[in-house]
């Protein structure tokens, strides 16, 4: 994977939606689409564009492919984890103040 | 042209201050892990009831799902109340725990004034991602792997 590619990919706010979508595991193509403002053909797309980045790539699970975010891609390991800290530690700090709160 | 590269990605850096001495900001990671993990990300088929860490070394880092099963996350690797924490993450990107791979989180609980903690929290060794994921690839290019299996099914089915 080449940063520039992935980068490129990402830069496309609804492309940018999709990724997002699978920091929080694999996902069939009607669970991504489900909530976006885009058809399920048009998020097919955007997965093909992330795949080709080496951002996401997709296994088949019975019937279905699920997508997931491509091991192999650092870089977007990176960037979801990156994200995830960020969602985990506000929560963290909302719990800190919560509990403190209760203590008084 | 044929480049070998090796990048190594640079460590997640976070840190955020809440409103506690260290003391009560390592409790609430900790012992509280349970009311902050966001509900989200689970590993188990079932929704996630609660995660767990084990509060000494060598103890447990674990999630628990609403039908009681456990599914593990890594380890402690340092427990040194109130300032330091050391977890692995044994976590894959698709969300799936793997023995081979370890990955650290470090985190540090620094006093900020009277009454406040600055959280400095450092994931490292992402790195090793990219190995595992390498070694998954061999794996499954392997006899034993799934060439292996559809080698048997195609035989299989040809009787």
């Amino acid at each position: 994977m080449t940063y520039d590619t992935a980068l490129a990919a990402l830069a496309d706010p609804t492309r940018r939606r999709v990724f997002e979508k699978l920091h929080s595991g694999p996902k069939a193509v009607g669970d991504i689409a489900h909530g976006l403002p885009v058809s399920r053909p048009a998020v097919s797309q955007h997965l093909r564009v992330l795949k080709d980045a080496g951002l996401v790539t997709d296994r088949p699970e019975g019937a279905r492919r699920v997508y997931y975010i491509d091991p192999r891609g650092v870089g977007a390991i990176r960037k979801w984890l990156d994200q995830f800290w960020d969602v985990a530690l506000e929560a963290y700090a909302e719990e800190v103040k919560r509990s403190e709160r209760k203590r008084r | 042209m044929n480049q070998t590269m090796t990048i190594t990605p640079a460590p997640v850096r976070k840190n955020i201050r809440v409103n506690a001495p260290p003391q009560r900001a390592f409790e609430v990671f900790t012992a509280g892990i349970g009311r902050w993990w966001p509900k989200t990300h689970h590993i188990g088929a079932s929704d996630l009831d609660k995660h767990v860490i084990e509060p000494r070394n060598g103890g447990r880092w674990f999630e628990r799902g609403v039908d009681g099963v456990e599914c593990e996350v890594g380890k402690v690797l340092l427990w040194d109340p109130p300032s330091r924490l050391v977890l692995s993450w044994q976590l894959t990107p698709d969300w799936k725990f793997d023995p081979n791979l370890v990955t650290e989180v470090e985190v540090r609980f620094l006093p900020d004034g009277a009454n406040a903690t600055r959280v400095e929290l450092e994931h490292r060794n992402l790195d090793r991602f990219g190995n595992r994921a390498d070694a998954f690839r061999g794996q499954i290019d392997s006899p034993e792997g799934w060439g292996g299996l559809l080698q048997l099914f195609a035989q299989a089915a040809e009787r």
